[in-house]
């Protein structure tokens, strides 16, 4: 945390009404958006526009409307200086297979402007940093789809940026992989200092990571809120239980039970998950809610299968964006000129079993 | 940052504070670092191979004709200094077809070019840097044999200006020869990811051109139309050079008949030659824009 203290209430991106279109397709609709230090997860399906806002945040791409700014400088005009304290990590494969991450995270660094003996320095730090030792002596091309990642991220960090970039880190990795990324990409910012802009198409995997979360669908914001909101109304819990001789039907008792005991159910959630039927799902607003859950599936003498946090999919805020672009729309009209991030709650989450991987 | 915050971060990670160089500098870096990749140093043991032999042999014939002009005291080089490059340019095609994918097919094919652009250089530095240590490596094949056969030639205590002239002829003809053939390849490199396309597509345009021109250049002048001869030459890279060094440095043509071209002509030949190369770097500048990230 090093730097965070003197970046504290600077602004690392801001958008304003920042739109970018293609001959057929709008990539980027009136986007504005203000990410302070640490880590920001930006996220969206498949084409939502999280590369085309990466390519602009770098200078590379003009905007067709509205402004950007990196670290105070303009995109349009301040490309060159952006890319110098700014690192990127593409998505895709980027690596030559027939030199060492040693090789090419030296030559890189000096792509970036570091003498020769510092690059050589940076280069044994960083990669000592993510995580490759021994193995960075070795032709890339011998590499796990893990350890590409890491002299990816690498690459990006080896100049001491200010900034990095990261498009779909976890992309291709098994979930044991998926972790540490994320823990890396954590340690990017608590430990080194650089503030991270982040994206997936996975909701649940960023909530553990980042300290804000941007969420844009086919151009536009859905929403910008700290994770610790998304968390909040994110807490579903998942009941399961027994039938009984007194009460054959065990699950709609406690349904009964708890609508009484004024917790709110939600209906129907699980269709078509196996045992669909049998699982209540209730949203937790507190640790009290456990606790009411407890008592009443002890006063019914039921007994509890299960009762389980439930993790939330990013499809299901998609499935809301209806009703949002109608906000959103309204909000315009009023005059507001920005889209205005939905009210929490109003996306109703579907459940998310697992650590996500499912999604690929 | 106070010290004592740095102190305890220290353990871990430690902040770049040092000078960062700028544009001109990663320019200059990627320009060594891909020169020296045409050699294969900095590269596998294996993709030395081929550039060294290809260097030897071109370095070879040159050392022998030197020895045998010093044994017999002859007072002439066997070659002139502006022929050589002709008599080799099977080998120099050979080269070119194997470096230039090599330098930049390899960046299009693995997606390495995105690591460029989103760093301070620009399309400009990255073209440049990449087309300089093309023809600087084709320069340093060229002109190897050339300074062999030139201190060759003193030691056989040749002509002291005579020499000095032929040899500064050579050296102009060979990198006017070193732009135009880098050129030429990066392009047809660069339009291919694929690196056996890129190869075939070097070799096919140097030799190909070449056999045509040379072939209707024969007819021409076999049916008598000798005057066709030095407008044909025109359509192949080498007979391009042939013709410029022919108007312009002295040296004796290798067309039918000796029938090279007269000053005026070879003005055109030279524009030409300038207009290549200057065509070479606008689609490649354009290639790049396509890329980006």
């Amino acid at each position: 945390m090093v730097c965070a203290t003197t970046v504290v209430n600077v602004t690392v991106i801001a958008t304003e009404a920042l739109s970018k279109r293609f001959p057929r397709v709008t990539a980027l609709d009136r986007l504005s958006l203000d990410i302070g230090p640490g880590v920001t997860g930006l996220v969206g399906a498949n084409g939502a526009g999280k590369s085309t806002m990466i390519k602009i945040l770098l200078g590379l791409s003009p905007a067709t409307e509205g402004r950007a700014a990196v670290l105070g400088f303009d995109v349009a005009t301040d490309g060159a200086a952006i890319r110098e304290s700014v690192g990127y990590m593409p998505e895709h494969d980027c690596l030559p297979p027939d030199v060492s991450a040693t090789e090419l995270v030296v030559h890189m660094a000096r792509m970036s402007g570091l003498p020769p003996t510092a690059a050589r320095e940076r280069t044994a730090d960083t990669l000592r940093h993510v995580g490759l030792y021994e193995e960075r002596y070795r032709p890339i091309g011998g590499y796990s789809t893990g350890m590409k990642q890491r002299v990816k991220l690498a690459q990006a960090l080896v100049h001491d940026p200010k900034l990095v970039l990261l498009d779909e880190p976890t992309n291709g990795l098994d979930p044991v992989g998926r972790d540490e990324m994320l823990n890396l990409i954590r340690r990017v910012y608590t430990e080194f200092g650089i503030s991270v802009l982040v994206t997936s198409h996975l909701l649940g995997e960023l909530e553990r990571t980042c300290d804000h979360v941007v969420v844009i669908d086919g151009g536009k914001l859905l929403r910008s809120s700290s994770t610790s909101d998304f968390t909040q109304n994110t807490a579903t819990l998942a009941v399961e239980v027994t039938d009984t001789d007194t009460h054959p039907d065990g699950t709609r008792a406690l349904r009964e039970a708890l609508t009484a005991a004024g917790l709110s159910l939600h209906v129907g959630e699980e269709d078509g998950l196996p045992g669909a039927g049998h699982i209540l799902l209730i949203e937790a607003t507190g640790e009290e809610t456990y606790d009411v859950v407890r008592d009443t599936v002890a006063e019914l003498g039921l007994g509890l299968v299960r009762m389980e946090q439930r993790r939330h999919h990013i499809a299901e805020v998609f499935r809301a964006k209806d009703a949002e672009r109608e906000a959103a729309r309204d909000a315009l009209t009023a005059g507001d000129g920005q889209a205005v991030p939905a009210q929490p709650g109003t996306a109703e989450f579907a459940l998310q079993k697992g650590g996500g991987s499912d999604e690929r | 940052m106070s010290a004592d915050l740095t102190q305890i971060h220290n353990i871990g990670y430690r902040n770049y504070d040092g000078p960062r160089l700028g544009r001109a500098y990663a320019r200059r870096s990627l320009y060594s670092q891909s020169l020296r990749g045409s050699y294969g140093l900095g590269r596998s043991a294996k993709s030395k191979i081929l550039p060294m032999i290809l260097f030897a042999v071109m370095c070879v014939p040159a050392a022998i004709m030197v020895a045998v002009a010093v044994a017999t005291k002859s007072n002439d080089l066997p070659v002139e200094y502006t022929r050589y490059a002709i008599f080799t340019q099977a080998l120099i095609a050979l080269y070119l077809a194997a470096q230039a994918p090599q330098s930049v097919s390899r960046d299009l094919r693995f997606k390495t070019v995105p690591l460029y652009f989103s760093r301070p250089i620009e399309r400009f530095d990255y073209v440049v840097a990449k087309y300089g240590a093309m023809a600087s490596a084709l320069f340093i094949l060229t002109a190897a044999p050339l300074l062999v056969l030139y201190i060759g030639s003193l030691l056989a205590k040749m002509d002291f200006a005579d020499q000095t002239k032929g040899f500064g002829q050579g050296l102009v003809s060979v990198a006017l020869l070193s732009l135009l053939f880098g050129g030429l390849g990066l392009v047809m490199a660069a339009l291919t990811p694929r690196r056996g396309f890129g190869v075939a597509a070097v070799i096919a345009t140097l030799t190909i051109t070449y056999g045509a021109v040379s072939t209707v250049q024969a007819i021409a002048f076999e049916t008598g139309s000798s005057g066709a001869v030095q407008w044909l030459g025109l359509f192949s890279p080498i007979t391009l050079i042939d013709g410029v060094q022919t108007a312009f440095l002295g040296a004796t043509t290798s067309f039918p008949g000796s029938a090279g071209p007269s000053a005026g002509v070879g003005v055109v030949y030279l524009l030409v030659v300038l207009a290549l190369i200057l065509g070479s770097y606008a689609v490649l500048m354009r290639r790049y824009r396509k890329v980006g990230l």
